[in-house]
């Protein structure tokens, strides 16, 4: 018996917008009304990544895709394609170009704003069992290296593909490998950073948790081209089920022989083994990283010496990020041309980014360098949460800065980020709407920047004290215009005179707030007023006596004693007593106090 | 195991493990247990599908993977019918579940959740 026909209805937000609940009625109704209600299957989905070709309605079997579908189509998609078996031919997707059509979902899959290279074996194959990843391609790029090329050949093509550090800095990988290669030494090391410590980003982890062996396959390249035999993962202790997956995964690539000596008899022995870190965000930063795991207090040094130079236990070192590592292997199957094809003059391939905040669509996505904002948020991510408005995104958590609305339409890449007053970091990107005040987002992550401080360095020590309760005096209502002007200043200071990335870039949320934001921040200064309405301190809670009808519930639950009034008379908050604690608000059942 | 003693060698390690699958006669459902998905409760989805496909002697390979990246509809089951293409469901709960194996697994009947492939994976 032919299968029945199914129906699936894109319910993305996008869609949603373009009426695919109607679409969805419609179809029902037009299937009751031919009887096959009973036969056909409606079902309503998540977003297809077609929002522009939205809605979409895709029908199996034969995974139709029909773009552009509107209530008027649903009598020709019923009668032609469910009764009659035809395509409407009309509602396929057509090539701007060729004007050729593409009916069949695969045929359409390029169009897709998401493309997934770190994140291929992520979701798809069994972490712990090494089997599963050798049937998705695992270890063939090593063992392609290990048939006959030579290290300067392997640096060549990752010079090549333009593969920059995922880490947050952007460091040409192939530039990195071929400096640890040129120093000489009988001892090198690799080590893959995987201390992830931006807040909101988890792309390490779950590439860890997904696909442990990609990682440990382009270790090994990496340490046949340096010249290295021992690779190192510095992981936080916080991760322990990427730490548990990727002990599994070192054990069983032992066994099979492609960890350890002599590795697919080709003569070369590499071996890897983990380091735990305690989850400081200092030690991401590979001075202070290689610190930690010789045992030392995790305080970054001076560079030069580089790493490459002078690394771990001295010997000359390469450290890689994890999303960096997981770029490899494709990037040596399917060769540098092909990937330095996606994305932007100066930065190629995909970036992964974790979308967090005020967004629909929280998690994970891959999409090539370029892609703009707007596709991110706005599409991919399926818009800002509620309905409301966007505000601005924060990338590079609290080492970067804020892109707002004027940014929205900027490919994203190394150079434009940097531009834009912000920085790619290792990806998170924390999404604020209009109930975000600008003021207390610097401060946020300054909180973490103070915390953070490994406190070797006076600028980054103090300073970022310092900043931060200038930040606290302002959003408790103390500040005076001049306060803008030392914010400014002692950003611009603490900058330029930290010993590490930590320091030389915490400031950056104060100043890109700052500067896009200023109108804010004055009206925090001079009108004493916070504009988000997120501040506490400058907020004043009022009774409106129209609404009040005295029921007395607000005086009985208010902790302090400050709201007075007769019963069944309009009840009144005393301002100087008042500690804002929005308890009343809660009790009110007639709307009658509000926050101003 | 043996260990694998040469480029070649791997490829035909390969073949053999590709070809000892028996995947293609098989349901095969991936239980996508990430950080994010075991913290939504993929555990306790991993268990009732295991419990539940024997009760109702359903012949199923269930294995648990790592996170696709959809933390806003954890947990995320992938199910593959053979001869059909993958499909991935969202924000499973045992209720869920059990109308997956019910209308999908058994009859082939979608069901509302369905979280279409929007990406190109590239290998």
């Amino acid at each position: 018996m032919a299968r029945k026909f199914q129906i699936q209805v894109c319910g993305g937000t996008s869609c949603n917008n373009n009426q695919s609940e109607i679409i969805i009625d419609h179809l029902n109704l037009e299937l009751e009304a031919n009887a096959l209600e009973n036969d056909i299957n409606v079902v309503r989905t998540g977003c297809f990544g077609l929002c522009s070709l939205g809605p979409v309605v895709k029908i199996t079997p034969g995974d139709i895709i029909y773009t552009h579908v509107t209530t008027d189509d649903i009598k020709e998609i019923v009668a032609e394609h469910i009764m009659k078996g035809r395509k409407v031919e009309r509602l396929l997707y057509k090539d701007p170009v060729t004007k050729e059509t593409k009916s069949a979902d695969e045929e359409i899959a390029p169009l897709r704003k998401q493309m997934r290279i770190v994140l291929r074996n992520c979701g798809v194959i069994d972490p712990e069992n090494i089997d599963d990843a050798i049937a998705h391609d695992s270890y063939e790029a090593l063992a392609k290296v290990l048939a006959g090329m030579k290290p300067a050949d392997v640096i060549d093509i990752i010079k090549k593909s333009g593969l920059r550090g995922r880490g947050g800095g952007g460091f040409p990988t192939g530039l990195k490998w071929e400096i640890a290669y040129n120093n000489k030494a009988e001892e090198k090391y690799v080590v893959c950073n995987a201390d992830e410590g931006d807040p909101g980003a988890f792309m390490d982890r779950s590439v860890l948790e997904g696909d442990p062996h990609a990682v440990l396959e382009a270790m090994a390249i990496c340490g046949y081209s340096i010249e290295a035999a021992k690779g190192l993962v510095y992981i936080r202790a916080e991760y322990p089920l990427a730490i548990a997956r990727l002990k599994t995964a070192i054990t069983q690539a032992r066994e099979y022989g492609l960890l350890g000596k002599n590795i697919m008899g080709s003569g070369f022995d590499f071996d890897i083994d983990i380091r735990y870190g305690a989850g400081a965000f200092v030690c991401g930063e590979e001075t202070a990283l290689i610190h930690s795991m010789e045992g030392m207090r995790g305080e970054p040094t001076v560079k030069p010496p580089f790493p490459a130079e002078s690394g771990f236990r001295g010997k000359p070192t390469n450290v890689n990020n994890v999303e960096t590592f997981a770029c490899i292997s494709p990037i040596i199957l399917k060769g540098a041309e092909w990937f330095a094809g996606i994305g932007t003059e100066k930065s190629k391939g995909t970036k992964v980014f974790a979308l967090a905040g005020k967004i629909n669509n929280v998690g994970l996505i891959e999409v090539p360098m370029g892609t703009t904002l707007r596709d991110v948020i706005f599409e991919i991510g399926g818009g800002i949460r509620e309905g409301k408005r966007f505000k601005a995104a924060q990338t590079g958590g609290p080492s970067g800065g804020c892109l707002t609305e004027s940014h929205l339409d900027t490919p994203i890449d190394f150079d434009n980020l940097l531009a834009a007053g912000s920085m790619m970091g290792s990806g998170g990107l924390i999404v604020m709407d209009e109930n975000d005040c600008m003021v207390a987002v610097a401060k946020f992550f300054l909180d973490f920047t103070v915390e953070e401080s490994c406190g070797k360095c006076a600028p980054c020590r103090i300073g970022n004290k310092r900043l931060h309760e200038l930040l606290e005096h302002i959003t408790k209502g103390n500040g005076t215009p001049a306060d803008l002007d030392r914010l400014k200043n002692m950003s611009l200071v603490i900058k330029d005179t930290s010993l590490c990335g930590l320091g030389q870039s915490s400031p950056n949320p104060v100043l890109s707030t700052l500067e896009n934001f200023r109108e804010e921040y004055e009206a925090h200064v001079i009108t004493k007023k916070c504009p988000a309405g997120q501040c506490k301190d400058l907020m004043e809670y009022f009774i409106i006596k129209d609404n009040c009808v005295g029921c007395t519930a607000c005086a009985r639950v208010c902790p302090v004693g400050a709201i007075s009034g007769d019963r069944k008379e309009p009840h009144e908050i005393n301002p100087g007593i008042c500690i804002k604690c929005g308890a009343c608000i809660e009790k009110c059942k007639f709307d009658a106090i509000i926050i101003q | 195991m043996n260990k694998i003693k040469s480029p070649d060698d791997l490829r035909r390690r390969k073949k053999e493990i590709i070809a000892g699958m028996d995947d293609k006669e098989k349901i095969r459902i991936k239980v996508h247990m990430g950080t994010s998905g075991q913290a939504s409760g993929a555990k306790t989805i991993y268990e009732f599908l295991k419990l539940e496909l024997e009760k109702r002697n359903i012949d199923a390979r269930v294995i648990s993977t790592g996170d696709m990246g959809y933390s806003f509809a954890e947990p995320t089951i992938e199910v593959k019918l053979p001869g059909e293409q993958p499909v991935v469901f969202g924000s499973v709960d045992r209720i869920k579940a059990d109308e997956i194996i019910e209308k999908y697994i058994k009859n082939g009947d979608l069901v509302n959740g369905i979280l279409p492939v929007n990406y190109q994976v590239i290998r």
